[in-house]
């Protein structure tokens, strides 16, 4: 796990719910814009799948349970997944205020993630 | 972009059978389904990788997921039994939020591991103490009874 990579994620997950969120009480329904946010979000999430395989034949091991923390990414990656395919189905400005609940959900995730990968030795 | 009036949802279902899938109740079912994956994950690894250690707190755990995702199920299903179930289950998650929630404050030896109700749900930023009261909120806003009998079929 890259640290500034995550916080980069991290940063990109909050800004694209609290977007999607504003969008949706604002009455928009889904566009480019929040489709594309929350498809950022999922794209971040494949590179740390990505990241998170190569990371420890580089010596970058995960301190804390290795289960948990792929759990925690399977699962995150399948929440923008089920979020677009819910506005893509539902037109309606409560499917933007729920891809924006799916990205901040995915932010939680990758911040237990980060603590898991980083500060369970502690 | 400016058809604002999907609040009272009948009109974005397309039908006139009333569901309980409207309007804010989609972004309700959005986080029981997100709390439900939590949780299901969560007791998934307790489960698997350290079951032996707390075997009651991880069941309990086990048991919390199932009644989040048949919440989830109930709450997007029409009928009267279903809503009756959404109740059931909405009420057994409060029930266990506050009950754990509080054993878990006045006597933390008793639940050494986190399930997801400890400490009122704070592992999940409230949301487990939070989401029942909101479900029970909507649900005696939307019996079904008041808005009509045909969804009772189910």
């Amino acid at each position: 796990m890259i640290e500034w990579f995550t916080y980069l994620q991290l940063g990109v997950a909050i800004i694209a719910g609290l977007l999607c969120l504003g969008l949706g009480i604002a009455g928009r329904k889904p566009t480019d814009l929040s489709m594309g946010a929350t498809a950022l979000v999922e794209l971040l999430l494949i590179v740390q799948l990505v990241v998170a395989i190569v990371a420890p034949f580089t010596g970058n091991q995960a301190t804390g349970s290795l289960l948990e923390f792929y759990t925690y990414l399977v699962s995150a990656i399948l929440l923008p997944l089920a979020g677009a395919a819910w506005a893509l189905i539902e037109r309606s400005r409560w499917s933007t205020i729920i891809l924006g609940v799916v990205c901040l959900s995915v932010a939680v995730m990758v911040y237990r993630m980060l603590q898991i990968w980083t500060v369970q030795g502690v | 972009m400016n058809e604002l009036r999907t609040d009272s949802g009948d009109t974005s279902t397309g039908t006139k059978t009333p569901a309980r899938v409207t309007g804010i109740g989609r972004v309700l079912i959005a986080v029981y389904g997100v709390l439900a994956l939590a949780a299901t994950g969560r007791s998934f690894v307790q489960i698997v990788s350290k079951f032996d250690e707390a075997p009651v707190a991880y069941a309990l755990s086990a048991l919390a997921a199932v009644v989040y995702i048949v919440a989830t199920i109930a709450l997007i299903n029409r009928g009267a039994a279903w809503y009756r179930v959404a109740w059931i289950t909405i009420g057994f998650e409060l029930l266990g939020v506050l009950v754990i929630g509080t054993l878990s404050l006045v006597d933390p030896e008793l639940f050494p591991h986190d399930t997801v109700w400890s400490f009122y749900g704070r592992g999940y930023l409230f949301i487990p103490l939070v989401l029942p009261i909101l479900g029970m909120w909507w649900l005696t806003r939307h019996a079904p009874a008041r808005t009509a009998r045909d969804g009772a079929a189910a």
